[in-house]
């Protein structure tokens, strides 16, 4: 689904810094409701430390990211919990708890809500492993399953509340092109069928050209965001050289 | 008509068909935690209307989540089985997507992996017996590889890795200086105290002098200091080996045509078995030290009475068999270690694993190895 224009996420001004090491320097960025927005960047650029920000995971050294409207760096931590149910994570290496079945590691959300018979609980971790093609996998363990079945399953679990918001940290690192195919059709089918706001960091070409409603580029240099906008505004010239040469290497003119 | 109302968020309006049909509108706002009552209120009226179809109007829905929409696929499923169709009727386009989303066949269908019944203790004991036997053979056939190596290395000594050698003497044995002493120290006073509390009704308080020093230099010491650094060092070799195996950098050495036995395990073996009989001979001393604080502090001994007693009750034949056990359970430390982080097959849930079993069954094999000690050395004297 692609929604109206209104901003779910805004940064504004964001500055993040490790010890003397300035990684971003005052980012400005909204993320509209509905849109699948690609970050992308070379290596080291800062995707996944603005991504961090955005989960309320690291604290900005300056600035401040909004999340629904709320301030995620100074809310206190029933007020973070508060957001952080609204949203979901797929990590890079997919996070799943090597302790406990996939069943179990989709359920673990769910088991910080009151008021949720066990059976329904069960018929949601169902339902959710079965959109992601995990149907009947509720009682292996991580261990057992591929790489591209572990990152489904962690995706299952990003997804079992209905978040308003999904991100996505290198979802296709380690995926052989089928599974990072059949990754790319679950993105666009979660987002077309849930309307769910979907931010993507990565710097695998194929996945951003194939999902993207909007791209915005960082680069270290920089140390914020070179160009922003749709595949077909950034394909027009003047865009920053920097992003034609990593998005459309290779195409003609 | 009739209505039901969740106090949260969302009412129902059921009214009766002609064609012994339920319609049922639904208004408002049906989420997760709404979910469990909403299938409960729609099945509250059908058991009352008992229709022979029931038709639920979501027009009025002004949002539903994939739970909601699962609880009345769910209604649906369980009216089937009564005989009673279900169909929705003016979904809005997010709840025509949710419906699109979900694997109907999927929510019925069972795992592939059942959960194990429960086991009864003689199974469980059968099953716990078969495991420790597969895992002796396991555990003794990495000795074998570890003898090999060690073999190769003394015929081919260009091949040690020394620089890691000399790594693992640092941590092994230098790191672990201040907790040996603490401990040696420690258990010296302990003995000293609670044998002087009997010793002394006798007027035998220069006996305990003797009985520190036999006690810590042939038993307490050896064994006190290869409990402690199996702890520390059997924990940090099978962390280290389970990462690098869960990592695949073991899989990258045999790969480099590296022996991961000859290239990781050995240099921890042989710094181990240097500085284990160091670490002991350190631990008697502080052990003597130790009872030699109570000697002096509670039994009126002067240090060179203590020390005199405490030299002639140890024997060159006490030293020499407390550094040969010593040496072996340097070997077992190191061995059983390795072994552990070697059997990782999983993630780092089972180094944690890993590490756990290599203390614990280092420790096994070195009161095993100790109680042999005592039997031979009781012989050969």
């Amino acid at each position: 689904m692609r929604g109206a224009k209104e901003p779910v996420i805004s940064v504004e001004g964001l500055t993040a810094r490790f010890g003397s090491t300035t990684v971003l320097d005052a980012v400005r960025l909204e993320v509209f409701r509905g849109e699948i927005l690609c970050i992308i960047g070379g290596s080291g650029c800062g995707k996944s430390t603005l991504l961090r920000h955005m989960i309320g995971l690291n604290r900005p050294s300056a600035g401040r990211v909004l999340v629904g409207g709320r301030d995620i760096a100074s809310a206190d931590e029933e007020e973070l919990n508060r957001i952080r149910r609204g949203i979901g994570v797929l990590f890079q290496y997919d996070a799943l708890f090597g302790s406990m079945t996939l069943g179990e590691n989709v359920a673990l959300p769910l088991e910080g809500l009151e008021g949720i018979a066990r059976e329904t609980v069960a018929a949601v971790v169902r339902m959710k492993l079965g959109m992601v093609n995990l149907g009947g996998y509720e009682n292996h363990y991580p261990a057992e399953l591929s790489g591209g079945m572990r990152k489904r399953g962690a995706l299952a679990r990003a997804m079992v509340l209905d978040p308003q918001i999904l991100f996505f940290d290198e979802p296709s690192a380690g995926l052989d092109p089928i599974n990072a195919a059949e990754l790319e059709t679950l993105i666009r089918g979660i987002n077309a069928g849930l309307g769910t706001t979907t931010v993507i960091v990565s710097h695998q070409v194929e996945l951003v050209r194939h999902v993207a409603d909007r791209v915005i580029m960082i680069d270290r240099d920089a140390k914020g965001i070179i160009a922003s906008g749709t595949l077909e505004e950034l394909r027009q010239p003047g865009v920053d050289p920097r992003l034609k040469d990593f998005l459309f290497r290779g195409e003609e003119g | 008509m009739e209505k039901a109302r969740n106090r949260m968020s969302y009412e129902l309006r059921a009214e009766g068909t002609d064609d012994r049909g339920l319609k049922v509108a639904l208004a408002g706002r049906v989420s997760l935690t709404e979910a469990d009552s909403l299938l409960a209120d729609l099945e509250r009226l059908v058991k009352q209307h008992r229709p022979s179809r029931l038709t639920v109007d979501l027009g009025g829905a002004s949002y539903m989540d994939s739970a909601g929409v699962l609880a009345l696929f769910r209604l649906e499923d369980r009216l089937r089985d009564r005989g009673i169709s279900t169909d929705f009727a003016s979904p809005s386009e997010g709840i025509r997507g949710i419906m699109a989303l979900i694997d109907r066949e999927g929510l019925n269908r069972p795992p592939f992996h059942g959960e194990s019944p429960p086991q009864g203790i003689l199974e469980s004991l059968g099953g716990a017996s078969v495991r420790v036997g597969r895992d002796f053979v396991v555990v003794m056939s990495f000795f074998g590889e570890c003898i090999a190596a060690l073999i190769h290395l003394m015929t081919h000594p260009r091949d040690v890795r020394w620089e890691d050698v000399w790594f693992y003497m640092r941590r092994t044995g230098a790191e672990a200086l201040p907790i040996v002493g603490l401990i040696s120290l420690l258990i010296g006073l302990i003995i000293a105290f609670m044998s002087s509390l009997q010793l002394k009704q006798f007027g035998a308080n220069i006996y305990v002098a003797s009985l520190v020093a036999v006690a810590i230099v042939r038993e307490l010491g050896p064994i006190m200091t290869a409990i402690l650094v199996a702890g520390r060092s059997a924990s940090a070799y099978a962390a280290e080996i389970g990462s690098m195996t869960v990592n695949a950098e073991v899989d990258a050495l045999k790969t480099m045509g590296y022996d991961p036995v000859r290239f990781l395990v050995c240099p921890k073996l042989i710094a181990t078995v240097v500085v284990l009989p160091l670490l002991t001979l350190y631990a008697d001393v502080f052990g003597i030290l130790g009872g030699m604080i109570v000697g002096i502090l509670g039994l009126d001994l002067t240090p060179y009475t203590y020390l005199s007693a405490s030299q002639k009750a140890v024997t060159v034949f006490h030293l020499l068999s407390s550094l040969v056990k010593a040496l072996v359970f340097a070997f077992v430390i190191a061995w059983i270690g390795c072994q552990r982080g070697f059997q990782v097959r999983g993630g780092v849930e089972e180094v944690g694993a890993a590490t756990t079993s290599a203390v614990v069954t280092a420790i096994l094999f070195i009161v095993v190895v100790d109680s042999a000690f005592a039997v031979v050395l009781h012989y050969i004297r």
